[in-house]
């Protein structure tokens, strides 16, 4: 059977959701075999296993995590001499999409982008891909050379699977500029103990209707009733009153949960194409021409300041 | 000796506006307005401010796309570049991410640089792949996504704000930048720019003069095609209630109802 290589995103061995979601869409195309770089990566081979992969090719050099994306890319075409895969499935993240990107030129193969959904076609993969601002939804292919192809997170279902998950070393020599772009110091962000944004099944978003720092303190206590992950807009970031790394949008990060609440937000087009792909949508804004009204499944008219708390004790009240 | 940096902007339809596709399921550029992306403002802004920072500096900025491009090249001259480069070929339309990257890292050598600086990504739907792609094609260093930006003594630094990360990165020129909306706000074009602007050159270039053959880009040229294309259906318009001191408590039992609590 024809293999699918899967490039595993992980921090240290733990990989993360959407590497799953991956996997699962890999089976559809062909038996995925995953690629494990960096410190901890031979610690991913059981979870991955757990969820379908044959084998995992494993290289922990630590190349990986000193310099950028080039090293990752001198991995990605080894793999793929080793392998020939009919497709490479790589998460939809910033350093994601570059590395697939990369890989694609030098592979001489088609580059798909923030794709939704993957299914087996004639004569290859054939993608869906959501477009302006999830206005509009086209299905594309690649029609020379091999496909790499870039997933957006919740794309697809987590499904354990049984497989070998074999742990084999990938042999890598690394190219002339694979050392070009050094990192010379690395923060890992804070954890908020809340679930990531990106990955969460509710996001719960406040916007420049929140009025200060001090009241996501408000958002917050919802999205705790709730277990869901906090977001906000840009207008709420720029202002200083939450952490650029919550901003959901064009330039802050996609998500596509089973719920978004958002509260005080106006629904710009570049917030939207953040959140339209969201399967139910709630929104609180006291304007009732707001945009976002135009999106909700559920809508109140109304204050924030009433609205929030009450849903929040009745939340709570309702799960005891 | 002079740092030549090369800005690389693109003229996208307005994200305001009526975005959709023409009948060959290609982004419709012609009958749409179009405008330089914001994004890339803030690429034109940090560029400036290099050159600034480095006294003796040449600021090219340069668009592969359609006649109205042009508009974007004003705009970037009117924040003040020295120069600008349109690359402008009926071929290219069509092309998918590696033509256009392709006529772009021509282009750029073309020119002549030492740093290109690119946008994070294009409003009208990129992927943010083609900094990567130029790197890749242009055989130079890579630093990307970066909040914060600085060259000094032949090296480039910045911030680069990742998923689970921030990361201090560091590489010497030559190399390509991208910087995102969080590297400082864009200057607006003042009205002594905008008549500068009008005297500055403005060179064109078509595929011959980069020496890329028409069918490496294109649709014939590309790498993958789009099949079909449907407009999402609207969301099914869903309730909408005014808050009489029950709002709070009437989510609640929406959320209830659809399983949520
Ligand atoms: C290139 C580009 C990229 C961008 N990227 C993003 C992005 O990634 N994410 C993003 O969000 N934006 C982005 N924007 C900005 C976007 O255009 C909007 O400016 C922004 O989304 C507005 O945020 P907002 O809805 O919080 O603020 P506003 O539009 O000001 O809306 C605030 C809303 O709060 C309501 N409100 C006020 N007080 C209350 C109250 N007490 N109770 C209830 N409601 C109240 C108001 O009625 C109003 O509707 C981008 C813009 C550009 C040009
Ligand atoms: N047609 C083009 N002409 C010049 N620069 C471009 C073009 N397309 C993309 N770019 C540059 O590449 C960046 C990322 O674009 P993209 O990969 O399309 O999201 C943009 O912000 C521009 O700086």
């Amino acid at each position: 059977m024809a293999e699918v290589l899967v490039f595993v995103d992980h921090v240290d061995g733990v990989v993360r959701k959407p590497t799953l979601e991956l996997l699962t869409l890999a089976r559809r195309v062909g038996e995925p075999v995953a690629v494990a770089l960096g410190a901890g990566a031979g610690a991913t081979a059981g979870v991955l296993g757990e969820h379908g992969a044959v084998r995992v090719l494993v290289d922990e050099a630590p190349e990986y995590g000193e310099f950028l994306v080039v090293p990752k890319v001198d991995a990605l075409r080894a793999a793929c001499e080793a392998v020939s895969p009919v497709a490479v499935l790589v998460v939809s993240s910033a350093e994601g999409k570059e590395v697939a990107a990369r890989l694609a030129l030098r592979t001489g193969s088609g580059l798909l982008t923030d794709v939704v959904d993957v299914e087996a076609g004639e004569g290859g993969v054939v993608v869906t891909q959501s477009v302006f601002a999830a206005s509009f939804t086209t299905r594309s292919r690649v029609v020379r050379g091999g496909a790499v192809v870039t997933v957006k997170p919740n794309s697809a279902s987590v499904e354990p699977v049984a497989a070998a998950g074999e742990v084999v070393a990938l042999e890598v020599s690394f190219s002339q500029g694979a050392s070009g772009t050094r990192v010379t110091g690395r923060e890992a962000r804070e954890s908020t103990g809340r679930p990531e944004l990106t990955e969460a099944a509710i996001v719960v978003s406040g916007g420049r209707g929140v009025n200060g720092a001090e009241n996501f303190a408000l958002i917050e206590a919802l999205a705790d009733s709730l277990g869901a992950a906090v977001g906000a807009s840009r207008a709420a970031v720029d202002a200083g009153w939450y952490p650029h790394s919550a901003q959901v949008g064009q330039t802050g990060k996609s998500v596509s949960p089973q719920l978004y609440i958002a509260s005080g937000i106006s629904g710009a087009i570049q917030h939207r194409a953040g959140m339209q792909t969201s399967k139910t949508i709630v929104a609180i804004n006291k304007d009732a021409e707001a945009p976002i009204f135009d999106l909700v499944d559920y809508g109140v008219v109304g204050d924030l300041f009433q609205v929030v708390p009450q849903l929040t004790d009745e939340i709570k009240a309702r799960k005891g | 000796m002079s740092l030549r940096i090369v800005v690389c902007v693109k003229y996208v339809p307005d994200a305001t506006g009526d975005r959709r596709f023409s009948d060959d399921l290609t982004v419709d550029r012609e009958d749409v307005d179009g405008l330089l992306s914001e994004l890339d403002e803030y690429a034109v802004e940090q560029a400036l401010r290099i050159a600034e920072g480095a006294g003796d500096a040449e600021v090219t900025v340069l668009t592969v796309g359609p006649e109205d491009a042009r508009d974007a090249l004003r705009k970037a001259l009117s924040m003040g570049a020295d120069r600008a480069v349109h690359v402008e070929d009926e071929s290219v339309h069509g092309s998918d991410v590696m033509g256009t990257s392709l006529v772009v890292a021509r282009a750029v050598e073309k020119a002549g640089f030492d740093l290109v600086v690119a946008g994070m990504a294009s409003t009208d739907g990129g992927g943010g792949v083609v900094p990567a792609l130029l790197a890749e094609r242009l055989g130079v260093a890579q630093v990307t996504l970066l909040s914060e930006v600085s060259v000094e003594g032949g090296v480039v630094r910045g911030r680069r704000d990742g998923d689970v990360a921030s990361e201090w990165l560091e590489a010497s020129l030559p190399a390509v930048v991208s910087v995102t909306d969080q590297s400082g706000e864009a200057r607006y074009p003042s009205f002594k720019g905008i008549m500068a602007a009008k005297k500055k050159p403005v060179v064109s270039w078509d595929l011959d003069d980069l020496g890329v053959e028409a069918g490496e880009v294109g649709l014939g040229g590309a790498f993958t095609r789009v099949v079909s294309v449907a407009e999402r259906p609207a969301r099914t318009v869903g309730t909408v209630v005014t808050d009489e001191g029950e709002g709070g408590r009437q989510v609640a039992e929406f959320l209830a109802g659809r399983k949520f609590i």
